[in-house]
């Protein structure tokens, strides 16, 4: 009896741990924007302190629920563009950081600004072998027109990931090469990370005297 | 309308005969437009951002959106119109019978009723007409006061303006009532967008502007413009041509 019941807990075990990992990669591009979407949204709406303004818990949580679908070393190779490849190791990982607080703090800005508009997750149009898909979303507003969002997003071992966001036809990503390569040109990579760390900085103190 | 392009070619020329510095291509005037750019700034923290800040806390979010709805219901005709030029007789049409519903069934526009009907609102202007008629957009402009805007666009926003139903309204003070009102409405619409601007851009000029030429682009072909590029061959080696007009 007790060998049956070990036995099954054996296999319950072995199951559940065959289930996580290839939990991650098998839910569809569309289906994990949507889940990700509602989950983060309903916490929020019903986070008081959320909602009276503070911001180091809007950052806390999506750090914990957004970020671990973002693929920021991939984000930051293109926001660099060719200066992507003139960057050491160190260099990017630097970089990939700097700019990952920065997006971070913007994203928590938009959000912040959220107040129950309607969503529309539209349907995926890819074909199941794809790899590289776009997930779209529609902001319904009313009044205005409705105003879309593009993930640009992956395929990996560890599931898709997004490397782009587009919102209202501007691409995040893109919007940063050129003022990157600004930089990059007038005083290097290291010029870079230093104005992105300053940058943060700066956006931090302001988030504290606020609160 | 052309003297103020006619003043702004001047000192373009002016400013580029004087610097030798590598410039953006889409960017020929950007000495000049960034000496608007400032003076816009300095005018809205002084004076456009605190007036749609007040206007914002003082009018409850309710008659806002009533106020929001009326002047995109009397908009509507002329996207419309915008429509038929680009061919987009569907859109149009839609654009027409939304005019029709709102303005009676919605009590003059204040409720947009034909949204919930199933006529979405749609963004069209002459910019976005020519643009989709093969016009490129010219080099990027910062218009006194209006702001981002390229050579094109600003020609369109000339007939934009010729065809406002507000020029038809009189007295003299409804008219600048109106007008004032939809200014600050408008700003007051913008105040979480430009807040993230500020958050998100080292430099904010150039961000702005590539958020603005991605975005009119994206416009024009109503939200999916042709890709430019396989993004596989982006991913860190080449450089971006984003945009078309290089």
């Amino acid at each position: 009896m007790t060998l049956i019941r070990s036995l099954a807990r054996a296999f319950v075990l072995a199951l559940l741990a065959a289930a996580v990992p290839a939990r991650a990669q098998d839910v569809p591009p569309d289906q994990l924007v949507k889940t990700v979407t509602l989950e983060v949204v309903e916490l929020i709406t019903k986070d008081k302190e959320i909602q009276a303004g503070n911001r180091a818990k809007l950052i806390q949580l999506i750090d914990a629920k957004v970020l671990p679908h973002f693929n920021f070393t991939a984000m930051t190779a293109l926001a660099l563009g060719q200066s992507w490849n003139k960057a050491n190791p160190e260099q990017k990982k630097r970089l990939a950081e700097e700019f990952r607080t920065l997006l971070v703090r913007t994203y928590a800005s938009a959000l912040s600004a959220y107040s129950e508009q309607k969503l529309d997750f539209r349907p995926l149009r890819a074909k199941p072998t794809d790899t590289d898909v776009t997930v779209q979303v529609r902001v319904l507003q009313p009044g205005a027109q409705p105003v879309p969002i593009d993930y640009s997003m992956e395929k990996t071992a560890a599931g898709w990931k997004v490397y782009d966001v587009m919102v209202g036809g501007v691409s995040l990503v893109a919007n940063y090469r050129t003022e990157f390569n600004n930089v990059v040109r007038q005083s290097g990579i290291d010029g870079l990370i230093k104005d992105l760390a300053a940058k943060n900085r700066r956006l931090e103190g302001a988030g504290l005297e606020k609160k | 309308m052309r003297v103020l392009l006619v003043a702004a070619l001047a000192a373009a020329v002016a400013g580029c005969a004087s610097t030798g510095e590598e410039r953006d291509p889409r960017d020929p005037w950007e000495p000049l437009n960034r000496g608007i750019y400032t003076f816009n700034d300095k005018l809205d923290q002084y004076l456009a951002r605190p007036i749609a800040t007040g206007y914002q806390k003082a009018v409850p979010g309710e008659i806002r959106l009533r106020v929001r709805n009326f002047f995109g219901n009397i908009a509507d005709p002329f996207i419309g119109v915008n429509n038929f030029l680009q061919g987009k007789f569907e859109d149009g049409v839609s654009d027409w019978a939304r005019f029709a519903f709102n303005t009676t069934i919605g009590l003059f526009g204040i409720h947009d009723i034909a949204t919930d009907m199933g006529y979405e609102k749609h963004n069209e202007d002459f910019g976005q007409t020519f643009g989709r008629w093969g016009a490129g957009s010219g080099p990027y402009l910062v218009l006194p006061v209006l702001g981002s805007s390229t050579l094109r666009d600003g020609i369109g926003w000339g007939f934009d303006f010729y065809t406002d139903p507000l020029n038809e309204t009189e007295p003299f003070a409804v008219h600048w009532g109106l007008v004032t009102l939809r200014l600050v409405q408008t700003r007051a619409d913008l105040l979480d967008a430009s807040r993230i601007l500020e958050e998100a851009a080292l430099d904010k000029y150039v961000f702005q502007r590539d958020a603005y030429l991605q975005r009119r682009r994206s416009l024009i072909y109503d939200g999916s413009p042709p890709r430019e590029k396989d993004p596989e061959e982006d991913k860190g080696d080449k450089d971006d041509t984003d945009k078309k007009p290089r």
